[in-house]
């Protein structure tokens, strides 16, 4: 008997197809592109119309036409540095707001994974994040921590801890039975079995978890700047100010710019998402 | 015979937690040379005494004496972690077992060569077929050179044709190693054509009801599968089967 096994291998059946050369020079599906460019242009459209033809002359400022919006919000030199100044403001608060969130709630989340005794000991208080009312909570963390900086993070990580924790919790406890007998069979340590197989595994659902938590994030640090109405002004407070000044072109430069930034943020998981489907074979 | 057996199960009994008997006083020895298939009605406790044989259970009566400490463990699916290529999943063992790199690398590769997938080291498991996903899973348990080797129906979602070829290699590596094997299926013509003896089981709670030697030679040609003489054995196999599924409907 030879030592090595001479039977012909199958070939593989689920190789990747090799894609096709077209016009289309990128990864994404064109109607990945192509269907939101669509809606954008509709909703666009439908603004437009509503501004110019439903409403009459005299109230227009209410609703102002996009044209408007991007002449007084953004081409406007000085409101445009005011916006853009108060958002990096927000944005910084709520990434280290996220960050925070995702070190702490993956910690929360392996400690109760480790044992029973500390899910169900902790699990309910995470929920209990998930209902307190955050309008709340601000002005109490402005009175105990102040109104800066530190005081704003608190409350992002607040707000965006429970996704963080629900999904790494879930994806450590989705390990299929068989891979935790492998892991039994060779005699895993506990340290081996959360790094080498719990933790990869988890990875797509946390990263789920890091996508909803990245728009709280940004909710949570324009709330908190909303309402302290005192510190380094962030996008919060300018919404506020244009409220009062009835600065509709601001208001809705704010906005959607905050909302941009939130998609961005988005985009940048799924991306990563992209990449652990891939390492995990999934796309 | 003289040679200690690998795997011995004395009287063991094993009800679970939830009131589940799901063996009932099962004696069986199984030596180096002896290739054991188990054989029963689905849900019979075929692998639960491949769980008990590699400590993922615990007899609730009676014992099971594991003479080895090679033990190589092949589950029902691949049970290939997805974000390690094949070469990386062939190298867990030794890994988990604190094996320096070079070492584990050299006897990760030795053992993919083996199974005959050498060129798909770098392969991660969903650019596999079913089959080469199975080889992958074998070779992994190939690293621990078992002395004692249990499979649990690893073979059942494969194709007939891949399956045969497979039912070969395995023959081949044990008549290399000559390790005692045990192997559950469902397939009567695989049971006989793998191994020296077969087993078959009631009904739960499991006992044995027949024990029926092979005496075919190693290596097997997959022809032998047309013959006579393994027709026959084959509807002993089966007739013992029935009798085993009738008593657990009585
Ligand atoms: N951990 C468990 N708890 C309770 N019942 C179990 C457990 N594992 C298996 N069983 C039951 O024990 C019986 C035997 O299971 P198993 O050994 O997997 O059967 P099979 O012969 O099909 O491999 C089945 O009825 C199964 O439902
Ligand atoms: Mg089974």
């Amino acid at each position: 008997m030879t030592a090595t096994l001479e039977t012909p291998v199958e070939t593989t059946g689920t190789e990747a197809p090799q894609r096709k050369r077209t016009l289309w020079p990128f990864k994404t599906a064109p109607i990945r592109v192509f269907a939101p460019v669509a809606v954008f242009v509709l909703v666009i459209a439908a603004w437009a119309a509503s501004s110019h033809l439903l409403v009459p002359e005299a109230s227009r400022f209410l609703l102002p036409p996009p044209e408007a919006v991007i002449a007084e919000g953004l081409l406007d030199p000085m409101a445009r540095n005011e916006i853009l100044t108060a958002l990096w403001n927000t944005v910084q608060v709520a990434l280290c707001g996220l960050a925070i969130a995702i070190v702490l709630g993956v910690l929360f989340a392996v400690v109760m994974s480790q044992t029973r005794w500390a899910e169900f000991s902790l699990y309910p208080y995470a929920v209990v994040l998930q209902t307190i009312p955050i309008l709340a909570v601000v002005p109490l963390f402005g009175f105990w921590f102040g109104y800066e900086f530190g005081s704003r993070v608190i409350v992002c990580v607040m707000v965006s801890l429970f996704p963080v924790i629900t999904n790494t919790l879930f994806g450590l406890k989705s390990v299929a039975p068989a891979e935790h007998d492998l892991f039994t069979l060779h005699g895993a340590t506990r340290f081996q079995r959360l790094w080498k197989l719990q933790l990869p595994a988890a990875l797509p659902a946390m990263i789920s978890g890091f996508k909803i938590s990245g728009g709280q994030a940004i909710i949570g640090s324009i709330v908190a700047d909303f309402f302290f109405r005192q510190g380094v002004p962030g996008i919060g407070r300018m919404i506020d100010v244009y409220r009062q000044r009835l600065a509709t072109e601001e208001l809705l430069t704010a906005l959607l710019l905050s909302s941009l930034v939130g998609l961005c943020l988005f985009w940048a998981f799924d991306l990563l998402a992209g990449r652990v489907d891939r390492m995990h074979g999934k796309r | 015979m003289s040679i200690d057996p690998a795997l011995a199960f004395r009287g063991t009994s094993l009800t679970f937690a939830n009131g589940t008997r799901a063996l009932d006083g099962i004696d069986l020895e199984v030596r180096p040379g002896e290739f054991v298939s188990l054989v029963g009605p689905s849900g019979c406790g075929k692998s639960t005494m491949l769980r008990l044989a590699a400590g993922f259970e615990t007899a609730t009566a009676g014992a099971v004496d594991v003479n080895t400490g090679h033990l190589g463990y092949v589950f029902q699916e691949a049970t290939l972690l997805p974000w390690r290529t094949v070469a990386r999943n062939v190298e867990l063992p030794a890994e988990l077992a604190g094996v320096p790199k070079a070492e584990r690398r050299e006897a990760a590769r030795d053992a993919i060569e083996r199974v005959g997938l050498a060129g798909f080291e770098k392969h991660r498991p969903s650019q596999l077929s079913g089959g080469m996903r199975m080889r992958a899973s074998i070779a992994r348990a190939l690293t621990m050179k078992p002395e004692l080797f249990l499979f649990d129906e690893p073979f059942g979602a494969l194709d007939e044709i891949t399956r045969q070829h497979l039912n070969s290699e395995v023959g081949n590596l044990f008549v290399r190693d000559g390790f005692a094997g045990v192997f559950v299926t469902h397939s009567v013509p695989e049971s006989v054509f793998m191994s020296t003896r077969v087993v078959v089981l009631t009904g739960r709670p499991g006992q044995i009801a027949a024990d029926i030697p092979v005496p075919f030679d190693f290596p097997r040609d997959p022809e032998l599968r047309y013959t006579p003489a393994f027709a026959n054995l084959a509807a002993e196999v089966s007739a013992a089967l029935r009798g085993a599924k009738q008593e657990a409907a009585a």
